[in-house]
């Protein structure tokens, strides 16, 4: 039996592939699948709900603007951040890039720790610096520059660091793999021909670094828009996310038909930017930037 | 422009872009020395200033039943998973680098895809999932699901290592008579270790943090580490919490830390024996 097989037999292949294939299958594709039947579904009562199939959910989704100024906050923090990701993140990816500094492995090292210690840990420790009694309050306040404690932690700017601090990493490895796929001889190509280290850098360096660049923005945006942790420790009721309200909507109100279309809706709304980007720029750079 | 005016702009051009470096580096990490330094503070109150140092809030911690069950729960599940997840991850890109097969292209996306879906959605689907089947939360699930959380990127990472194994070792192998098994154990994984190392590493820190999907897939009574400082934190920040985070970080900065200075080591000691294995 083993003998008639090819050397490299897709029928091996299959076998080999199938624990990630039914592992994909049953907690990616059927739970979207089944969750996007949900959506038409009765809502009883908390925790109950019928079969008998209506549109009443994505009816009350799309006439009730409460959910829509949800989803307009969740897009716009998420673009602010993959924003302000972008710019903040260029300059460390390449400076790490360009500089003759020896030990770059360290730099790069210190961008990958910060994956390896908890995110809530990492979330948490901004109420040390932002809180009343925070880093920056208790200087101001010894310094005699204010009186009383600012109110920076449960505002919508705290979630906004939160999050830039969770992905800048992301942002500037992403941005690092692209300029380091750039040949150099380009850059002095162009040096030799006279343009000015500004020109060249405007002219060679920063169009063959921005698949990196979109890569980034495009992944800070979704996990941005798609945080519930960062909002939850950092922002007040106001600063809730699309995600907060998905994980109020089935752990407290048990609506489990409204929570599906609107983590339905989620899935689509960030789908449809992910689907632009992949339009333009393919998956590869994501790849890299993941894997690097 | 005059080349000296230039030279001057490009200067004050690269230090700017070290300034901004500086200040990014710092904002990734005052936080953390913050918490750190926080968590000898003797004060009642988790904030500053700093009244004496103690470590009072450490041995507090070590009496804590419900913190010291949740970091077993939790390291557990990220033991089991980083095996599973390795195993699978291992089978999964060698099955996608050496073979062709039909539907390849889309495997090698659908993959990722938990990587980019945001939690909350992949925690809800589960969820509804088990509801609509009428089956309960349990461990299991849990496990299962972390893996499906670390499989993307156990996957790129042991698949970009196998992108630069020659597949003619293999083939040696088996034309001498190596079973496919043997082949495989003898050549491709030895050869793939630093890269099943760091897969088995990125899989334990991800199923260690996992926090939002965590959230929606632990069976009722459940605490992982990171729920449970997440509900130790609906109460208020205390110094306990910051003493928590320290050790939390000393154990995840630390096991990969140790992990790829020993991995380090070890390849070094092999090279000395082995001829240039290495071809891109």
């Amino acid at each position: 039996m083993k003998n008639r097989w090819t050397l490299y037999d897709p029928r091996l292949a299959w076998m080999l592939i199938a624990p990630v294939l039914l592992l994909l299958i049953f907690f990616l594709v059927l739970p979207i699948a089944v969750m996007s039947v949900y959506t038409f579904f009765t809502f009883v009562t908390a925790g109950v709900e019928t079969s008998a199939l209506t549109t009443a959910n994505w009816h009350e989704f799309l006439t009730d603007s409460y959910y829509h100024g949800f989803l307009l906050k969740t897009l716009r923090v998420g673009a602010v951040t993959a924003l302000l990701c972008g710019v903040l993140g260029y300059f460390p990816a390449y400076f790490i890039w360009a500089t003759s500094f020896k030990h770059k492995w360290l730099l790069l090292l210190l961008l990958i720790v910060p994956f390896w210690i908890s995110f809530t840990i990492r979330t948490f420790s901004w109420i040390n610096i932002l809180g009343e009694q925070g880093v920056i309050n208790v200087a101001l306040i010894k310094l005699g520059i204010v009186s009383e404690p600012l109110p920076m932690l449960y505002t919508e700017g705290a979630v906004i660091m939160g999050l830039l601090h969770f992905l800048l990493p992301y942002m500037i490895l992403n941005v690092y793999v692209s300029l380091e796929s750039i040949d150099r001889t380009l850059i002095a190509a162009a040096r030799s021909m006279g343009c000015t280290s500004a020109q060249a850098f405007r002219e060679v360096t920063l169009p063959l670094s921005l698949p990196g660049l979109a890569a980034g923005l495009l992944l800070c945006f979704v996990l941005a828009a798609g945080s519930y942790v960062t909002p939850q420790l950092l922002g007040s009721g106001r600063d809730a996310l699309f995600g907060n309200l998905i994980y109020d909507t089935i752990m407290s109100e048990l609506n489990w038909p409204m929570g599906a279309t609107l983590s339905i809706v989620l899935f689509v709304v960030l789908g449809f930017f992910a689907a632009i980007y992949t339009r333009y720029m393919g998956m590869s750079q994501i790849v890299k930037g993941l894997g690097g | 422009m005059k080349p000296a005016r230039r030279k001057q702009e490009g200067r004050w051009a690269w230090r700017l872009t070290g300034f901004v470096t500086l200040c990014v580096y710092i904002f990734m990490f005052a936080p953390i020395a913050a918490t750190v330094i926080l968590s000898f503070n003797a004060s009642m109150f988790g904030g500053f200033p700093m009244t004496g140092f103690s470590l009072q809030w450490y041995g507090k911690l070590m009496a804590n039943e419900a913190v010291l069950a949740a970091f077993r729960t939790s390291l557990w599940i990220a033991l089991v998973t980083a095996a599973a997840t390795t195993a699978i991850g291992v089978v999964t890109s060698f099955a996608l680098v050496r073979f062709d097969f039909p539907g390849k292209q889309a495997l090698s996306t659908l993959v990722i895809l938990p990587a980019l879906v945001p939690e909350t959605i992949l925690g809800v689907g589960l969820l509804v999932l088990i509801k609509a089947v009428d089956q309960p939360r349990t461990l299991l699930l849990l496990v299962l699901g972390h893996i499906l959380l670390a499989v993307p990127y156990v996957v790129l990472i042991t698949q970009a290592r196998m992108v630069g194994i020659r597949r003619v070792y293999e083939e040696a192998a088996l034309s001498l008579g190596a079973s496919r098994f043997s082949s495989f154990r003898e050549i491709t994984l030895p050869l793939l270790i630093p890269a099943v190392v760091a897969g088995a590493l990125l899989a334990f820190t991800i199923s260690f943090d996992n926090t939002s999907a965590s959230l929606f897939w632990r069976p009722a009574g459940v605490e992982t580490m990171p729920t449970q400082i997440l509900s130790m934190l609906k109460i208020s920040i205390s110094p306990e919490i910051n003493a928590l985070g320290t050790v939390m970080i000393l154990v995840t900065v630390g096991i990969p830390l140790i992990g790829g200075v020993l991995m380090q080591s070890l390849t070094k000691l092999r090279r000395r024996g082995e001829p240039k294995e290495e071809a891109k």
